[in-house]
């Protein structure tokens, strides 16, 4: 049991426990992990709660189906787990402010949750536009070697290192 | 009034619901031990520092990718290929690219460090999504036929491109991606 209350696992255990999961999660539920599309339907729900039933006409959310669903408790589901595993191991921390971000911007909540905002929508805007994330692409597509997820991936690590660089090296101070 | 078409092919939600919240446990469990709900370590992925996520991820691929094909050769599952074009899949990847770089997390890991206490994540990342999730769905009619569309190459995987069997090209992929592990490994990363 003592393995449980360790703060990090090696990346490899990590990794192959996520393998293997995948392996149930396709066995039992004929599902891949993916995250991503529940954000869309939450703002489907939510936008449906403030403006009615018309909400659903949407294209899109014909499409993906405005209900929490099974990948929706999936998501749900790794709250707890993270916090679960954060408990063991006296990890949890709330925190405003990542040490990494304070160092380059300083300890502002307000600057943080902002740009945490803006990279949000950016992420959630290019989720949908190249229909997966680092779970539904990255793992689960990449592992069914589907050419689509390839793309994607590469394409994910490529903006992603381009944007830390200037972000880090070109904006950053300190 | 024919109904012909109530047969739709969105794929029908069987799955207890309950399985996908254990899934979902057993992900964040394992996100949360390996470090990847923490900015520190994605950014320090992205300003390749620590190479921490990367080894995740590739572990994952080969582990899933032996497993999946397997139980694929037995009969026990279908794939679940994603159609894509490059329209998509270059142009929106770039895109999470960026959100991912100035956001810190991404759409998995963000709800493991909510569930780390991370506040950043909680109270400007998951909102953020979710607003960029709903422009998407405003703008979606405009972008399906244009940019979407473009080099679109439907469901498509490596095997059915090479027309092989599947294992011809599963076996060098996780060959390829144990020696670059092992080479990481040997130069520190």
């Amino acid at each position: 049991m003592e393995y449980f209350t360790e703060v990090r696992w090696s990346p490899y255990v990590v990794g192959i426990g996520i393998g293997v999961l995948s392996w149930f999660s396709f066995f039992f539920s004929k599902k891949p992990i993916t995250c991503s599309t529940t954000f869309a339907r939450a703002s489907g729900l939510l936008e449906r709660l403030l403006r009615g039933p018309q909400v659903e006409q949407r294209p899109y959310y014909q499409k993906i189906k405005l209900t929490w669903g099974w990948q929706g408790m999936l998501v749900t589901g790794i709250v707890p787990g993270a916090l679960l595993s954060a408990l063991l191991s006296g990890d949890f921390r709330w925190q405003w402010v990542p040490d990494l971000w304070a160092s380059a911007f300083g300890v502002s909540p307000l600057l943080r949750v902002v740009v945490a905002l803006l990279g949000g929508i950016i992420l959630g805007f290019g989720a949908r536009w190249s229909d997966g994330c680092t779970s539904g692409h990255g793992i689960s597509g990449t592992l069914q070697l589907a050419v689509s997820s390839w793309i994607s991936t590469v394409s994910f690590f490529v903006g992603g290192i381009l944007a830390a660089q200037i972000i880090f090296k070109v904006i950053g101070w300190e | 009034m024919m109904t012909e078409k109530t047969k739709t092919n969105v794929p029908t939600d069987r799955s207890p619901l309950w399985m996908g919240l254990i899934v979902g446990v057993v992900f964040g469990f394992l996100l949360q031990k390996g470090g990847a709900t923490k900015y520190d370590v994605i950014i320090g992925q992205l300003l390749l520092n620590d190479f921490t996520v990367v080894k995740i991820m590739l572990s994952a691929i080969v582990t899933g990718m032996l497993g999946i094909h397997a139980m694929k050769a037995l009969g026990w599952i279908e794939l679940a290929i994603k159609p894509g074009s490059l329209g998509m899949n270059i142009v929106g990847g770039l895109i999470f690219g960026v959100g991912f770089a100035v956001l810190g997390y991404c759409p998995g890991t963000i709800a493991g460090a909510v569930g780390n206490g991370s506040l950043d994540a909680l109270v400007g990342g998951l909102v953020g999504i979710v607003i960029g999730s709903g422009l998407f769905a405003a703008l979606y009619p405009k972008l399906k036929s244009g940019i979407l569309a473009k080099g679109d190459f439907g469901e498509l995987t490596f095997p059915k491109f090479f027309k092989v069997n599947d294992w011809i090209v599963v076996i060098p992929v996780v060959a390829l991606i144990v020696l670059l592990l092992f080479w990481m490994e040997s130069a520190g990363l």
